[in-house]
């Protein structure tokens, strides 16, 4: 009988899709119920904003960096064919704001930050922990997963913003240190077409966005992880290969929305 | 099964037959399928989130590897249950943090993290931990898993001497028959989610009900037997044609 026991093994992994999607939405929406109580006590979101946020910092800056460097060279060499080196300020900051920001920042978020959140919680998970904590009548999603949430949507948009302004000054340095662009035409070009509204909040937004499915992802994926060493592995893998695709597949929506037809 | 108010008691078995279960269900972290679990006149799986809390705040659990948060020091490990549910000072939080790692001989590592004590040592700190608030319900799962000789002693004796301080009552889950017994005041055996036997150390160690002896006396085989079923003869398994 192998189609019946094929048809039964998709059934149960459909089943447990299906379970799973719902506790993953019933957890979001008591990580938000309870987040009240992590705005009361608000050093919680500064520690773990340290911990996730801070943390990154250095691998942000400088991914930012040389993201910026290699878009002002790439832009220069294909701008120089039209006459346009000029425009090389636009290029990069456009660039950079509207997309590489948010979508680099939140996919370095996700492989620095969300795994490590995902394997902590695992871990508090596997050696009791969070058991304990529930024993001691503490609210485990309110006390560890509500704070860690709320830390990295608020520090998400500004790691974006970061890599970006790092970039602008990385598309600098090459474009017109290094480069010889001139350096008037290179900021008042970027000045002209780089619209605070249209695209320095929209990539804000955007950031914002990819900030709530990174932590969502990493802390359910903590919080659901099987108490083993391989349960905790296998769910920060899932971590960084979910967040990644949620980051490019909300990408695509988000830009659908808001630079169409622009 | 019921637990007198300041008795220690120890609750034992095999592996598997349901210990941690009954630990799981005083805590209300399982609900019964039959019966109930009654706690200072209330019954547990009928209570609300809140009740549930508010009667949690009344217990101590000690976990079989402590479960110190590994990210707070041992110092805030302790006062853990004071900041979260306590207005008090912090200088008052301080004191009683101190007089808690006293207790257990450990206040000299109030500054120091988890990863930095030995096994026994973060047993000790965690039983400060699980009595910080004074509970007047102590349950400990395997407290004497994995110790040497003298952090178990040392373990045993404090279970006893925080007890009779507090006034509480303490549920045992262990499978150390020897150290256990020194320090209850009544034991109870499971089998198969059953109790088996039941009396005080001394009824229990002049016991002659076969399951009560092997666990006592650590006996290879018995009512618990040494052998897995097997479904095939050992012959056949070998190949031999008897």
């Amino acid at each position: 009988m192998p189609i019946a026991r094929s048809l039964r093994a998709v059934g149960q992994r459909s089943i447990k899709a299906v379970w799973r999607i719902g506790f993953a939405a019933r957890f979001l929406a008591m990580t938000l119920f309870y987040s009240g109580t992590s705005f009361r006590r608000f050093q919680l979101i500064v520690k773990e904003t340290f911990s996730s946020g801070v943390m990154s910092l250095i691998i942000i800056l400088v991914a930012g960096m040389f993201v910026g460097m290699v878009i002002g060279l790439q832009g220069y060499e294909t701008l120089k064919r039209y006459g346009s080196e000029s425009a090389l300020g636009s290029l990069v900051a456009l660039s950079l704001v509207r997309e590489l920001g948010p979508v680099l920042a939140a996919l370095l978020f996700a492989s620095r930050a969300g795994s490590a959140m995902t394997a902590e919680i695992g871990l508090m998970k596997a050696t009791e922990q969070i058991t304990a904590m529930e024993m001691m009548a503490v609210n485990p999603i309110a006390r560890v997963v509500a704070p860690r949430f709320w830390a990295g949507v608020i520090f998400m948009p500004l790691l974006a913003a970061m890599f970006s302004a790092m970039g602008v000054f990385g598309g600098y340095v090459v474009g017109v240190v290094l480069i010889g662009v001139d350096e008037g035409s290179f900021w008042s070009q970027m000045q002209s077409t780089v619209d605070f509204q249209h695209d320095v909040m929209n990539g804000v937004i955007k950031s914002f966005v990819f900030g709530v499915a990174v932590t969502a992802i990493a802390l359910f994926e903590g919080f659901d992880a099987p108490p083993t060493a391989e349960g905790v592995s296998g769910a920060t893998t899932r971590t960084v290969v979910q967040s990644s695709l949620a980051i490019l597949m909300l990408d695509f929506i988000l830009t659908a929305f808001m630079f169409s037809g622009a | 099964m019921s637990f007198g108010k300041g008795k220690v008691i120890a609750v034992m078995g095999g592996s598997g037959c349901g210990k941690t279960t009954l630990l799981r269900l005083i805590g209300g972290a399982l609900k019964p399928t039959r019966g109930e679990v009654r706690i200072d006149g209330q019954v547990i799986h009928e209570l609300d989130i809140n009740g549930l809390y508010a009667m949690r705040r009344k217990m101590g659990m000690l976990f079989q590897f402590g479960a110190l948060f590994t990210d707070m020091s041992v110092y805030d490990n302790v006062a853990f249950q004071m900041h979260e549910h306590t207005d008090l000072p912090e200088e008052i939080i301080r004191d009683l943090v101190m007089m808690k790692l006293h207790a257990v001989g450990l206040r000299g590592t109030h500054e120091l993290m988890p990863a930095e004590l030995s096994g026994g040592m973060a047993r000790r700190v965690a039983l400060a931990r699980t009595v910080a608030l004074d509970p007047m319900l102590i349950l400990y799962d395997e407290p004497f898993a994995g110790l040497d000789p003298i952090s178990l002693s040392v373990v045993g004796q404090l279970i006893r001497k925080l007890n009779d301080a507090l006034g509480a009552t303490s549920v045992v889950v262990t499978h150390d028959v020897q150290e256990s017994l020194k320090i209850v005041d009544y034991v109870y055996f499971i089998a198969e989610g059953v109790i088996v036997a039941e009396g005080t150390p001394a009824e229990i160690i002049a016991s002659d009900k076969p399951f009560v002896h092997q666990f006592v006396h650590g006996e290879m085989d018995g009512p618990i037997p040494f052998h897995y079923p097997a479904t095939s003869s050992y012959a056949q398994d070998l190949g031999v044609n008897v």
